[in-house]
């Protein structure tokens, strides 16, 4: 009985994960295919990488693109580390019920909503105050603003693991608290940090909706200029460009997962050590 | 005792607070504002609600136009209740599939958990809208799916997928069944062993004590997947957009249309606080699970 159910779960497993890649593996090969025609199968060829080298439009909203998820990670990294720390170290403040609605409410937050939203704000500080302009800053703070929530979730629960005895017993020795907390609990949560970091690259990198809100009519991001070319149908270059991206985000995100797991190791290792 | 941070403290609340409070939470307030103007043709493309005479009185110039345009044209209402069928059904499925999934990676040994997470983390993270690209590859006409089946002689015309509820209802599974199976395990891996073996050497049989022990101490879990599943369903733009035919008129595809084809930003405004209020019920469930989560 219970091999029975164990063979019906691997099985839905196993179905689920080739539902999950058979797409983007299909994708990937297709990408190779000399053939124009996408149903066609006319030999393996990397025409179509080289093809992108020449595509100006691409390359300069996959700049645009870098950019903006460059800015934007690192300050959804500092923001959302301070809030973490804000959650977890203290109990009680004025407004903390409002600061863990506004971290977790843009994970479920539909985009379309956001995106509206944030540029009905843009437009109305801009007559207001006269900033920001719409394009690369604004592409940049919508960014800030949902990345932060995922720091944020990450940062916090290892935070929450994090033992607290060292960074008390360096305060019990003399130490502000402030030191303590960057001498000891900040090399504990860094791998958190260096892989929340990566993961909001990839969501900044990979974003359609909100920033075709906010970017006004001069700044076109990659996800947008593919958009317009993938509503026309499915088209080789495009399968280059998405296999590419494709392979980049998922070395980003193995490395995100690598950095999470070794420092587990570490963790649970010198947690065995310490009891011994 | 420990030395309290007390004047540090507000440098570290205050830059996330004031940040998130100008960034995701007035943009409602001014959404809402705008919802009650009238589209004009100048820059930005709607009336002042709020403004001042040259004798300085406030002048509010308050419409409700856009509400009562929302309540009047059938688009509206279909387009709502077609994206919560939708979303309700594409969670349930996922459901169905995320469940034993977690089930199965919960309880595989320690060393491989890891990695079946990574597994299923990796397209959760990878380009969302690539994803959905790569998916036409398969269902369209001349895609993978259709010349498999024809190849191998078990069928004798292209199904007919894209353009279909079918197409939709695939797209979303496939794009959000990660975020079934996440919330899931992370109840699954939780639940003590020693209950199941409790229930079996009380003489239950394991289908009983699944339903009796695992799926009630799950629910939480089924509850915050199936609400990061629904939630962002009901106001997905892509999945629609590029899978959907013109017949899969989604709220999302709806709002998008008004601002980017009718340029009506003040309508455009209504649709999403109106959709808002639809929400606010889901979004209060699904924070409330989290925050007993994450304080378990």
């Amino acid at each position: 009985m219970e091999k029975r159910s164990s063979t019906f779960l691997l099985t839905v497993l196993f179905l689920g994960i080739a539902l999950l890649y058979l797409p983007i593996l299909v994708l990937i090969g297709y990408s190779f295919n000399a053939s124009p025609l996408v149903n066609v199968w006319g030999g393996f060829s990397i025409a179509w990488y080289g093809e992108l080298l020449h595509n100006r439009q691409l390359l300069q909203a996959a700049l645009l693109s870098l950019e903006v998820a460059l800015s934007a990670s690192t300050g959804a990294v500092v923001l959302g580390t301070l809030a973490a720390v804000a959650l977890v170290r203290f109990a009680r403040f004025r407004g903390r019920l409002l600061l863990t609605g506004m971290v977790n409410a843009p994970l479920v937050m539909p985009e379309i909503i956001t995106g509206i939203t944030q540029l009905l704000l843009f437009v109305s500080m801009l007559q207001l105050l006269g900033w920001p302009h719409r394009g690369f800053t604004t592409i940049v703070l919508s960014h800030i603003t949902f990345c932060t929530a995922y720091v944020t979730i990450t940062v916090q629960s290892r935070l929450q693991a994090a033992d607290r005895s060292l960074e008390e017993a360096a305060m019990d020795l003399g130490s502000s608290p402030a030191r303590a907390f960057l001498e000891i609990t900040l090399p504990i949560i860094a791998p958190a940090i260096v892989s929340s970091w990566l993961l909001c690259f990839t969501l900044s990198l990979d974003d359609l909706v909100i920033s075709s809100f906010v970017a006004g009519p001069g700044a076109s991001t990659l996800p947008m200029v593919i958009y317009s070319k993938v509503k026309l149908g499915v088209s080789p270059d495009i399968n280059a460009l998405a296999s590419l991206i494709v392979c980049a985000v998922g070395i980003c995100i193995l490395t995100a997962g690598w950095l999470m797991t070794r420092s587990d190791r570490r963790r649970q290792l010198e947690a065995q050590l310490a009891g011994r | 005792m420990k030395a309290p941070w007390r004047p540090g403290r507000w440098l570290i609340i205050l830059p996330p607070l004031i940040f998130l409070l100008i960034f995701f939470l007035i943009p409602f307030v001014f959404a809402f504002k705008i919802s009650f103007a009238e589209a004009a043709p100048r820059v930005p493309p709607f009336s002042d609600v709020i403004s001042f005479t040259s004798d300085h009185h406030l002048r509010l110039a308050v419409s409700f136009g856009n509400y009562r345009y929302l309540l009047t044209d059938e688009v509206y209402g279909v387009a709502y209740l077609y994206s919560l069928r939708t979303a309700f059904f594409s969670t349930l499925i996922c459901l169905l599939l995320g469940y034993p999934m977690a089930y199965a990676i919960a309880r595989s040994p320690k060393s491989l958990q890891g990695v079946l997470l990574l597994v299923i983390m990796l397209p959760f993270w990878t380009s969302f809208l690539l994803r959905v690209y790569a998916l036409e590859g398969i269902i369209r006409d001349n895609g993978f799916l259709n010349t498999l089946l024809l190849h191998l002689g078990l069928i004798s015309h292209p199904l007919r997928i894209m353009r279909t509820s079918v197409a939709v209802y695939l797209g979303i599974i496939y794009s959000y069944l990660p975020f079934m199976v996440l919330p899931l395990f992370a109840t699954l891996e939780k639940l003590d062993p020693t209950l199941l073996e409790a229930a079996a050497d009380l003489g239950s049989t394991p289908r009983r004590a699944f339903f009796d022990v695992t799926l009630p101490l799950s629910l939480p879990g089924v509850i915050a997947g199936s609400m990061l599943v629904f939630i962002p369903a009901v106001g997905e733009f892509v999945i629609p957009s590029l899978l959907g035919g013109p017949n899969n008129l989604m709220i999302g595809r709806v709002l998008w249309d008004e601002f980017f084809s009718n340029h009506d930003w003040p309508v455009a405004a209504a649709v999403a606080i109106a959709f808002l209020m639809l929400l606010v019920g889901p979004i209060a469930i699904y924070q409330y699970y989290n925050v007993k989560q994450i304080e378990a």
